[in-house]
C-alpha cells in the first residue's frame, strides 16, 4: 500500500513540477519521495521508475492517440525504433529511469543519516 | 558502506540528467526531447491546430483579424497597413518560423552555426560570392525608402512577436532536434531572403566550362555547337516584334577573352539549372467566359517546408490573394480584383567571371588598363558549433569579391596564383520588395508597369492579365548591355572594355501588351528573336516546355481554367516526338535478342507521354543518356572542365548532320557512325533497365523510375515525402521531376469577383507534427486543384472559415 502511495505521489509531484520546469525536474520529485519516507530494499528505485515512467508513458501515450501518431511516426526511424508505439514505451522508460535513479539516490542519503527501522521478529 | 552507495547512486543519477540534456555529436538531448511535458511530442498537433483566438501584440496600432479556411490559409484584415505587415510576419512565422531562420542563415552562410564543420566549405562560398555584402547594401537602399523600411520593419516586429511566444514547449521541433533557439528577426533577414531567391535562380553559369571548351574546338565549332538560337526557336516575345528604340552604345574590345584559366580544382558549385517555370495569359477573345485567364507554376526544389505560403492580406488600399516567401512582406505571385500575375524565370547571363591579375602575393593591388588599383578586404567570421571560428578574408576588386583564390577552394598541391573576381547582378541594391508591394495594389497594366521598374534581379518574366482585359508580359530585370560574347567566357579583368559598360533602360526590355495571337506565355526559354538589339546570352534557355505550351494555347479556342490545369499538367514530351522516331528507325531489328524486341515494341507504340504508369518514358530516358555519352564523349576529360551540347543542338546535329566528326568515339579504334552509336546505346540502355528491375524489385515505371520526392531542408529522411507516383519530367510542361518541379500551381480566371484555383507540394504548416504539413501533395500529385477562398471582407463567406484568431495592441481592450 504504501510502495503504490509513493509511487502516486512521485507521479503526481513530477506532474506538478512538470507545468513549470524542464525535464530533470522529474528526478527531483522522486529523489526528494526518497529522501523523505523510508523504504525497504529494491522498492526505493521501483517506486521511482514506476512513478515517473508510468507518468511518462501514459502521457506519451495520450499524446500520440490525440494527434493520430502524426509525429511520433516520423521521430522513430531518427531514434532508430520501428513505429509509434516503441517510441512511447521508450519514452516511458527513459523517464522510469531518470526517476528510479532520482528515487534510489534520494533513499540512499536517507540511509547514511536515519536508521531504518527493524524488521519484525528478528533480534539484534 | 552506505556513503559509497549513496555516492554511487548519485554518480549513476548525475551523469544520466547530465547526459541525457547534452547534444552528444549531433544526436539530441534524448531526455529533453522525449520529454512528454516539453519535447517533441508537445509539436503533434490535431486538425483543430493551436492557435490562441486572441492576442495582444506589442508594436500593433490597431486589431487585426485573421481568418483561417480549411487549407489553413491566413486571410488577414487590418486597418492600418504597418499592421497588415506585422500580422503578415506573425501568421508566417507561427507556421514557418524554421524554415524562414535556416533559410536565412543557409543565405549569410551561417550554417556551420548549427550543423557544424561540415557547412563550412558552403558558408565560405556564400560568404566568397557577396551574399552578406550585398544583402547589408540591399538594407541600407530599402532603409532609405519610406514605404520599404515601414513594410519590412513592420514585418520583423510580427516574426519577434512570435519569437517572443515562444518557450521549451513550444518551440519548433527543428529546433529541439538540432538543440539551438531562434534569434530575434531582423530586416537585415528579409533582405538576405531575397538575395538567397536571387542565387536560387541567377546563380548557374558555365563561363569557365565554355572557355575552356572553345580552347578545346576553336570558334567556329564552338559556335556551331553551342548557340544561342537553336533551329526552331520560340522566343517569349513572338518573333517580328519591331524594336522601336535606339540601343544604348558600347565599346567593344579587340581581345573578347581572358588568357586561358587555370581551372578551380573543384567543381564549382551552382544553383540548380533546372530551376524555371511556367507561365501564361489567355485574353478574353480566346477565353470561354469573355475574361483573360492567367496560369503560373514556378519550377523550384521540391522541399518540406515548402518555399510558398498561401496568405491574403487585406488593408487599406489592397486586397491581394496569392503565394508569398516565408521572410518576406508581400504576395509574390497572385491576384487581387483587378489583376493577376505570375512569374518565371528570366535566364540572361547577369553573372560574369573576370580573370584577376593580382600586383602581389597579399593581393592588396591589382592591375587595371596599365596601373594599379587597390583592393578592399572583407574578414568574414563564421562561428562553427562546437569547434573554432574560421576567419576568411574575402578581396573586393571593383568587379565585385573575389570568390575563387589560391585559399579557396585550398590549393595546396600547386598553390598556385590566381583570383577569379565575380560581377554578379545581385550585388546590385535594389527595391524589388516595392515591385510586389505595388503589384499587389494594382489595377492595371499602368501600375503594373510602373511597379517592375524597381525590379532588377532576379530577372523574372511576369504575365499580367487584367479584368479589363489586357495581357501583357514584361521580361523584367536589370540586364547590363553588353558586347557580343561579353561574359560568355572568362573576362579579362584588367581591361576596362570588359568591364559591364551600361545597362540596358527599362523601357527597352523585351515586352509584349495584347499580341495578336491572343495569349502571352514564357517558360525559361530566350526573351526575343536574334532581331532584338542586344546581346542576349544564357547558357540554357528551354527548347521545349515553351514550344509545347505555344503549341497548345494556339489550337485551343474558348478556353475555360480547367483547360489551363490540364495544360499545367501536361506530360507530352516533345522531345521524345523529335528525335525517337529517328532513333528507332536506325535499330537494326534483325539482331534483337528477346528483351530488346520488347523495349523496342513497347516504344513503337508509346504515344510520347510521359505518364506515371508508362515504361516508355524510363527507356527513351535511360537510351537518351547512353547515346548523350557516347556521342560527347570528346566533352569528357578529367584534366579540365569541359562543355556538352544541350539535347536541342544533339537533335540538330542528328538530323541535319549525321556524319559529323563527333560520332567517332575516341576510346575504339573503329569509326564509329550514328547507327552505331545508336545501336550500341540501345542495347546498353535495354541492358541498364533490366539492372533496375532487378536492383529495385518494382515494376519500371516511369514515376517509380523517376521516384518524385519531397526533401526535408535538413535532409532528414522520415521528414520528406517518398517516391510519390508523377509524371511528367523535365523539359515537359509538367516538370515533376526527382526533386525539382512545380512548387505552386496557380490558374486565375479573372473577372467579379475573380477566381482561383491553386495547389503545392505541402501544406501551411511547416511543422512536421501537423496534419498541414503535407496536406495538399496528394492532389498536387493527381494533377487536381483546390478552389482558393478571395474574401471581399472579414465576414465574407463565414461558413468556410474553419478559425478566427484576433490580434489586438496593448492599449485596447482585449475582450
Amino acid at each position: 500500500m504504501k510502495f503504490i502511495l509513493r509511487i502516486i505521489l512521485i507521479a503526481g509531484l513530477s506532474y506538478l513540477a512538470e507545468m513549470f520546469l524542464p525535464w530533470w525536474s522529474v528526478v527531483c520529485c522522486a529523489f526528494l519521495v526518497g529522501l523523505l519516507l523510508p523504504t525497504k530494499g529494491f522498492n526505493d528505485f521501483l517506486s521511482g521508475f514506476l512513478g515517473v515512467g508510468l507518468l511518462w508513458l501514459i502521457f506519451a501515450w495520450m499524446v500520440d492517440a490525440e494527434t493520430n501518431s502524426i509525429l511520433a511516426r516520423q521521430m522513430a526511424p531518427l531514434l532508430f525504433l520501428n513505429n509509434a508505439l516503441v517510441v512511447v514505451a521508450v519514452t516511458g522508460l527513459l523517464g522510469g529511469l531518470a526517476g528510479g535513479f532520482g528515487a534510489l539516490t534520494g533513499s540512499q542519503l536517507r540511509r547514511i543519516f536515519m536508521e531504518e527501522p527493524p524488521k519484525p521478529g528478528y533480534i539484534r | 558502506m552506505k556513503v559509497f552507495k549513496f555516492l554511487l547512486s548519485l554518480a549513476i543519477t548525475l551523469t544520466l540528467v547530465i547526459v541525457l540534456s547534452l547534444r552528444i555529436s549531433s544526436t539530441p538531448p534524448l531526455g529533453t526531447l522525449l520529454d512528454p511535458f516539453h519535447g517533441f511530442w508537445q509539436n503533434g498537433e490535431d486538425e483543430a491546430g493551436n492557435f490562441p483566438p486572441s492576442l495582444t501584440l506589442e508594436g500593433l496600432h490597431g486589431a487585426v483579424t485573421i481568418q483561417y479556411d480549411s487549407l489553413r490559409v491566413p486571410h488577414i484584415f487590418a486597418q492600418h497597413e504597418e499592421d497588415l505587415y506585422m500580422a503578415q510576419g506573425y501568421v508566417t512565422a507561427a507556421d514557418r518560423l524554421w524554415q524562414m531562420e535556416f533559410t536565412t542563415y543557409a543565405a549569410a552562410g551561417r550554417v556551420s552555426e548549427i550543423i557544424g564543420a561540415r557547412a563550412l566549405d558552403f558558408d565560405r562560398l556564400q560568404r566568397r560570392k557577396g551574399m552578406v555584402s550585398s544583402a547589408e547594401e540591399a538594407l541600407k537602399l530599402m532603409e532609405s525608402d519610406s514605404v520599404a523600411s515601414k513594410i519590412i520593419e513592420a514585418y520583423a516586429r510580427g516574426v519577434n512577436a512570435y519569437i517572443r511566444q515562444l518557450d521549451e514547449t513550444t518551440l519548433p521541433v527543428e529546433y529541439k532536434l538540432l538543440d539551438y533557439r531562434p534569434e530575434s528577426w531582423t530586416p537585415l533577414k528579409t533582405s538576405l531572403l531575397l538575395k538567397y531567391m536571387a542565387n536560387d535562380l541567377t546563380f548557374s553559369d558555365v563561363d569557365l566550362e565554355n572557355t575552356n571548351t572553345l580552347k578545346l574546338l576553336g570558334k567556329k565549332r564552338f559556335d556551331f555547337l553551342f548557340p544561342t538560337y537553336t533551329p526552331g526557336y520560340d522566343p517569349v516575345v513572338d518573333k517580328g516584334t519591331p524594336w522601336k528604340f535606339k540601343p544604348v552604345a558600347i565599346d567593344t574590345p579587340q581581345v573578347k577573352i581572358a588568357g586561358a584559366p587555370a581551372p578551380p580544382s573543384e567543381k564549382l558549385l551552382q544553383a540548380n539549372p533546372a530551376n524555371g517555370s511556367n507561365n501564361w495569359a489567355v485574353a478574353g477573345s480566346k477565353t470561354r467566359s469573355g475574361k483573360p485567364i492567367l496560369a503560373n507554376d514556378p519550377h523550384l526544389g521540391l522541399n518540406l517546408p515548402n518555399i510558398w505560403y498561401l496568405v491574403q492580406l487585406h488593408g487599406p488600399g489592397v486586397n491581394v490573394f496569392g503565394a508569398s516567401l516565408p521572410g518576406a512582406p508581400n504576395v509574390i505571385i497572385g491576384f487581387n480584383d483587378s489583376i493577376a500575375w505570375g512569374v518565371t524565370n528570366a535566364r540572361r547571363d547577369v553573372k560574369d567571371w573576370y580573370k584577376i591579375d593580382f600586383a602581389n602575393n597579399e593581393q592588396t593591388e591589382y592591375r587595371f588598363d596599365n596601373i594599379n588599383l587597390k583592393t578592399q578586404k572583407r574578414i568574414e567570421t563564421i562561428q562553427v558549433r562546437d569547434g573554432d571560428i574560421f576567419l576568411d578574408t574575402v578581396v573586393y576588386t571593383h568587379h565585385g569579391p573575389v570568390v575563387y583564390d589560391q585559399h579557396y577552394p585550398a590549393d595546396t598541391v600547386n598553390n598556385l596564383q590566381r583570383g577569379y573576381a565575380l560581377q554578379w547582378m545581385a550585388h546590385e541594391p535594389s527595391l524589388e520588395i516595392l515591385t510586389f508591394y505595388k503589384l499587389n495594389r494594382a489595377s492595371n497594366y499602368r501600375d503594373y508597369q510602373e511597379a517592375l521598374k524597381t525590379y532588377v534581379c532576379p530577372a523574372q518574366n511576369f504575365a499580367f492579365a487584367a479584368a479589363n482585359g489586357d495581357i501583357a508580359l514584361w521580361v523584367q530585370g536589370k540586364f547590363p548591355a553588353k558586347w557580343k560574347g561579353q561574359g560568355e567566357f572568362m573576362l579579362d579583368g584588367s581591361q576596362p572594355k570588359h568591364d559591364w559598360q551600361a545597362f540596358i533602360p527599362f523601357e527597352q526590355n523585351v515586352h509584349t501588351l495584347n499580341p495578336a495571337r491572343g495569349f502571352v506565355s514564357s517558360a525559361n526559354q530566350v526573351p526575343a528573336d536574334s532581331t532584338y538589339p542586344y546581346y542576349v546570352y544564357d547558357y540554357n534557355y528551354e527548347h521545349y516546355r515553351n514550344r509545347r505550351i505555344n503549341n497548345r494555347l494556339s489550337e485551343l479556342k474558348k478556353v475555360t481554367p480547367e483547360d489551363m490545369m490540364a495544360l499545367q499538367n501536361d506530360n507530352y514530351n516533345l522531345k521524345a516526338a523529335e528525335i525517337l522516331p529517328l532513333m528507332l528507325d536506325s535499330l537494326d531489328v534483325t539482331q534483337f535478342d528477346e528483351p530488346q524486341q520488347k523495349v523496342y515494341e513497347t516504344l513503337r507504340k508509346w504515344n510520347f507521354y510521359n505518364n506515371a504508369a508508362l515504361p516508355s518514358p524510363a527507356y527513351f530516358d535511360l537510351w537518351w543518356d547512353r547515346l548523350l555519352d557516347l556521342l560527347w564523349d570528346e566533352m569528357e576529360s578529367t584534366q579540365t572542365d569541359l562543355r556538352r551540347p544541350d539535347s536541342e543542338t544533339t537533335i540538330h546535329v542528328m538530323k541535319n548532320f549525321p556524319n559529323d566528326p563527333f560520332m567517332d568515339r575516341q576510346q575504339t579504334t573503329a569509326i564509329e557512325t550514328m547507327t552505331d552509336l545508336i545501336g550500341t546505346s540501345f542495347s546498353e540502355a535495354v541492358s541498364a533497365a533490366q539492372n533496375w528491375t532487378q536492383d529495385h524489385e518494382q515494376p519500371l515505371t516511369w514515376a517509380n523510375f523517376k521516384s518524385t520526392h519531397l526533401s526535408h531542408l535538413l535532409r532528414i529522411e522520415a521528414f520528406g515525402r517518398a517516391n510519390i507516383q508523377m509524371g511528367g519530367g523535365p523539359g515537359i510542361v509538367n516538370a515533376t521531376g526527382s526533386q525539382h518541379g512545380p512548387s505552386w500551381r496557380m490558374v486565375v480566371a479573372l473577372g467579379t469577383p475573380p477566381k482561383a484555383w491553386g495547389v503545392y507540394p505541402g501544406g501551411q504548416s511547416g511543422n512536421p507534427g501537423s496534419p498541414y504539413y503535407d496536406n495538399m501533395v496528394e492532389r498536387w500529385s493527381k494533377g487536381q486543384y483546390y478552389e482558393m477562398l478571395f474574401l471581399t471582407s472579414e465576414d465574407d463567406k463565414a461558413s468556410k472559415i474553419k478559425f478566427t484568431q484576433r490580434l489586438y495592441p496593448p492599449t485596447q481592450e482585449n475582450p
